[in-house]
């Protein structure tokens, strides 16, 4: 039909008009007949439901998950802690309440006064902090006076607890109540004021499985702020629990072998990147986060020159020094500027341009090949091996074994370390590079910063045959109930830039550092077992700059940090392990014997339980 | 200069019942946030005069202007609060875990509020020149269902689902309103019925709960479902004759949650009883009753369409605010017009009643 027989006129408009002011009218008779019902029909019940306030909300933690080495070893749980609080609508005649109770839980009542009017801005009918973990002698003092104390509230929340002070510290990480800036974040939304989170390490990088879910009810309460009556509830869903890669053992033994130092011990499995131990030292009590620290603790942890909060695994950047010197035979294997059967001859010294590059035995290794260099540390061969390839091409060697970028290990605040070339130098200080300095950078000095962590994935990587693995901390994640949420993979992040013929040499030269009689890595030697490993001593200070020093007169400060690297069998390898011992010096003394006992810790037990 | 019949027209009714509305408002926002302990939310209320005196100022400049000609700046209007809506999602403050806020040097505005009216003007413009006595048929739809979606999906990105979902109400009413072709709605009802489960079955597990919870807030005892049964008890513990000007003690507890925004009612309700919630309730009606009338009066389409979207928008702004408090609705972030706290609502409520004394008044330019 044609359209405009339809078309849309005024009075047509007015019916549809009049249509809609029914559905309207219609609606409102809808809200009426509701408010009628809520305020005729069930006004008298309500209204006595509205006089106390009766119906309350009372919120359940979630216990949080707990973390468990690789072998189901607990390592992290909670304990029932016991907090007091008020609730100044039933607290009365509060003067009375307030000095009673500071008897029984031996806090002052003004300092109890001060902390009730701290709070005045909040509703009158919820609980006021009053103080946490009270023991459980002030908790039956207050249990048997409970009618005494009206108002009181007894809350048992669970508590963090850290089995065993300062295991896997950096690792495991601490939790503390939540501050005002992570609230506003937005990254917590299942959180309020007064929450524990995760603040580092895994228990921060695990939180959201660790943390669980609140739950909570519903409840009507009498005059005397008693549940009478539970309306509804949602229990709180406990929180997954962790399994991490450590071994609770092998862990132990590494803090053992680092007490009283300062430094780092990494131990990783070469064939998946699992990480078997961690250490950092010093160390610190986790406990001490949860419980809270006075403030001279907190200072003491600050100001200790020794830095026990930072993880010096993946925080620490250090020259690598000699175990450099892998990367320095790989590419120059590759390359092809040396081959097996090259030999330099080796004085004790090596002239460049004006200068004279000292190895570090005077009297000289005399005719070496990459093997012997390797195995007795030889510089002056690297230093030829580093002047043929020059520094961008080491520097890409360098940075194709992880090294100057992230090993991208679950952890907060990892290092890259640095790998300098020409262009770096040029941009940093508009100074250009000088020949010598390649020389530096060839046997792990100069420039050159690596963390522990980078070298162990580069050690694993020449375990394994050339795969380099990103280091992974976390097994598994469970669910309270026991199944598995997450199981961890291995993650390849790159291979090492080498042929089979280089990594045959190299492990060949590796072997010979613990193995043969010259070899520089001897004291990590393990009758029945073969070792392979790399030393490596890297200078505080230069080396020929400042005459004063000899060696022998050195302050602690200024002395060489010591690295180890190594890995075990060589055939086979199981573990890799890199040490550093901060002003250690030589790496054969101090590092290598902590690398042979974890060696032989790891591989021992695995005899036991084949 | 001043047409003499611009006086004589002028929608007196409407303008008292306003600012009748209004004054109730301010009493009862006094009382919401005047009672709670917490010390800023006093300064609310000033503000909130600030903010009428700004929307009395929009209400003026809404009807000084001929209506007809939003006619014309329909599209610059509703792009322009696209894009608005586009850089609330860039640059928009997050607040609880939304990005709803645009600030623009000391104020900060909710682009969605204004998307409201926007969708309103650019829909009338579009059926103003297609209706017709036998309804738009599939293909006429899919222009005002472009127009709808827009700005919902922008909107649910923020998220705010209260306000997306009342843009969808608000343009349906309008679209039943200018009716739909019977074969068409049938259609239309048919496939809603079967994509209903169809997209069900493709959404995520917390996307289901979301949605039951938020069409059953029992199912949150802890969280809504709490703040449902805290709203009923206040409304319905004011009886017949209430507790009296600020003596609600539900409010006063701040047992309720955002009183001072959605849940005012059930402060009204609690200290007015059903009487003073009655009146309001009333007062509501005959507003929305005038909206539709200056509809009835008006003598050409835009004039009419423009009304009734006006109108459905203050109607379903209402109802779903009342009704969530007594526990009818899905809880969402829906203010009630007039009484609520907040200078975005204030001021969109204001452009409608400015919008409707507009077409009321110019309604003689159309007499025959």
């Amino acid at each position: 039909m044609t359209k405009y027989l339809k078309t849309a006129d005024t009075e047509w408009y007015k019916q549809r008009v009049i249509r809609a002011m029914f559905c309207v009218a219609g609606a409102f008779f809808i809200l009426l007949i509701r408010l009628f019902y809520l305020q005729v029909i069930q006004g008298e019940e309500l209204r006595r439901l509205s006089e106390n306030n009766c119906i309350r909300l009372q919120s359940t933690e979630p216990s949080r998950g707990m973390i468990f080495d690789r072998n189901g070893t607990l390592l992290v749980d909670n304990r029932p802690s016991f907090d007091v609080s008020i609730i100044l609508k039933d607290a009365k005649p509060i003067k009375d309440t307030i000095d009673k109770l500071s008897k029984y839980i031996n806090v002052s009542a003004s300092e109890l006064m001060s902390k009730i009017e701290n709070n005045r801005t909040g509703s009158h009918y919820k609980p006021i902090p009053l103080k946490k973990d009270i023991g459980r002698d002030a908790l039956a003092a207050v249990e048997v006076h409970k009618f005494d104390l009206p108002g009181v509230v007894i809350d048992v929340k669970s508590r963090r607890h850290y089995i065993e002070r300062q295991r896997a510290a950096h690792l495991i990480g601490y939790l503390s109540e939540i501050n005002s800036q992570e609230l506003e974040s937005g990254k917590y939304p299942e959180c309020k004021g007064g929450d524990y989170i995760g603040k580092f390490g895994v228990e921060k990088i695990f939180e959201s499985f660790l943390h669980g879910k609140r739950g909570g009810r519903q409840v009507e309460v009498n005059v005397m702020g008693q549940v009478v009556r539970i309306i509804k509830t949602v229990d709180a869903q406990p929180g997954h629990n962790i399994y991490l890669t450590i071994d609770n053992t092998l862990q132990k033994t590494a803090e053992m072998l680092l007490k009283d130092k300062a430094g780092a011990v990494a131990a990783m499995d070469p064939n998946t990147g699992h990480i078997l131990a961690l250490t950092s030292a010093p160390s610190f009590d986790q406990n001490i986060f949860v419980d809270g620290m006075s403030h001279k603790q907190w200072e003491t942890l600050v100001s200790n020159p020794l830095r026990p909060l930072e993880n010096k695994v993946i925080q620490g950047a250090y020259p690598p020094a000699s175990t450099f010197k892998i990367i320095t035979a790989m590419a120059g294997l590759e390359e092809g500027v040396v081959d097996e059967k090259t030999t330099f001859y080796c004085p004790g010294h090596y002239k460049y341009g004006n200068r004279v590059y000292r190895c570090w035995k005077r009297g000289g290794h005399g005719n070496v090949n990459v093997v012997k260099a390797l195995a007795e540390s030889c510089d002056v061969f690297f230093y030829q091996v580093g002047q043929k390839l020059g520094i961008d091409r080491l520097a890409m060697y360098a940075k194709a074994c992880g090294l100057g970028s992230f090993t991208g290990i679950d952890l907060d605040h990892e290092e890259a370390g640095l790998v300098p070339t020409a262009a770096w130098k040029k941009r940093r200080t508009g100074i250009a590079w000088q020949g010598g300095e390649t020389l530096s950078v060839a046997i792990g000095q100069g420039y050159n910063l690596a963390t522990p962590m980078q070298m162990l994935v580069l050690t694993s990587a020449v375990a394994n045959g050339g795969a380099l693995y990103t280091p992974l901390v976390l097994e598994s994640v469970n669910t309270a109930e026991g199944s598995v949420v997450i199981q961890s993979k291995r993650r390849l992040a790159g291979r090492l830039p080498a042929g089979k013929q280089p990594f045959r040499i190299i492990k060949k030269g590796l072997r010979e550092v613990v193995n043969s009689s010259k070899g520089t890595g001897r004291i990590a030697h393990i009758d029945g077992l073969s070792v392979s490993g790399k030393t490596g001593t890297a200078q505080v200070v230069g080396r020929s700059k400042d005459p004063k020093w000899s060696d022998k007169n050195l302050p602690d400060h200024l002395k060489a940090h010591a690295w180890f690297v190594a890995y075990a069998p060589s055939e086979n390898p199981q573990i890799a392990v890199t040490v550093v011992v901060e002003h250690g010096e030589h790496g054969s003394s101090s590092a290598g014997p902590i690398a042979r006992e974890i060696i032989r810790t790891y591989l021992k037990k695995d005899e036991l339980q084949p | 200069m001043i047409d003499r019949r611009f006086v004589k027209y002028f929608d007196w009714g409407l303008l008292g019942l306003t600012v009748f509305i209004a004054c109730l408002g301010l009493i009862a926002l006094y009382s919401a946030v005047i009672s709670t302990t917490v010390a800023p939310q006093k300064t609310l209320y000033f503000k909130q005069l600030i903010w009428y005196s700004v929307g009395i100022i929009v209400m003026v400049l809404s009807f000084l202007i001929n209506y007809k000609s939003l006619d014309r700046w329909a599209p610059i209007i509703y792009i322009a609060c696209m894009l608005l809506l586009i850089s609330v999602l860039i640059f928009g403050k997050h607040v609880g875990g939304a990005r709803r806020w645009l600030i623009l040097g000391p104020v900060s505005i909710q682009p969605s509020e204004l998307a409201k009216i926007a969708v309103i003007i650019s829909l009338t413009r579009y059926f103003s020149r297609r209706a017709d006595t036998g309804g738009l048929t599939l293909r006429e739809l899919l222009t005002p269902f472009m127009l709808t979606v827009i700005p919902f999906i922008l909107i649910v990105k923020q998220p705010d689902l209260g306000t997306a979902m009342l843009i969808v109400l608000i343009a349906g009413s309008v679209t039943v309103f200018v009716k739909i072709e019977r074969r068409s709605l049938l259609f239309l009802v048919t496939a809603c019925t079967v994509a209903g489960p169809l997209v069900w079955f493709f959404l995520k597990g917390y996307q289901k709960r979301r949605i039951l919870t938020f069409l059953n807030p029992d199912r949150d005892p802890l969280g809504a479902g709490y703040h449902i049964i805290q709203s009923k008890i206040a409304i319905g513990s004011g009886m017949i004759a209430g507790k009296g000007f600020l003596e609600g003690t539900q409010n006063a507890l701040s047992f309720l949650p955002e009183q001072h925004t959605d849940f005012i009612f059930s402060v009204l309700a609690e200290e007015w009883g059903l009487m003073g919630s009655l009146l309001v309730l009333c007062l509501f009606l005959s507003l929305i009753i005038w909206g539709l009338n200056i509809a009835y009066r008006c003598r050409e389409p835009f004039g009419t369409i423009l009304a009734v979207g006006v109108t459905a928008m203050i109607f379903w702004h209402v109802f779903i605010n009342v009704g969530m408090t007594m526990g009818l609705m899905p809880i969402v972030g829906v203010t009630l017009p007039f009484i609520s706290y907040g200078g975005s609502s204030v001021i969109t409520t204001m452009i409608c009643i400015g919008l409707l004394l507009n077409i009321s008044m110019r309604r003689f330019l159309y007499e025959q």
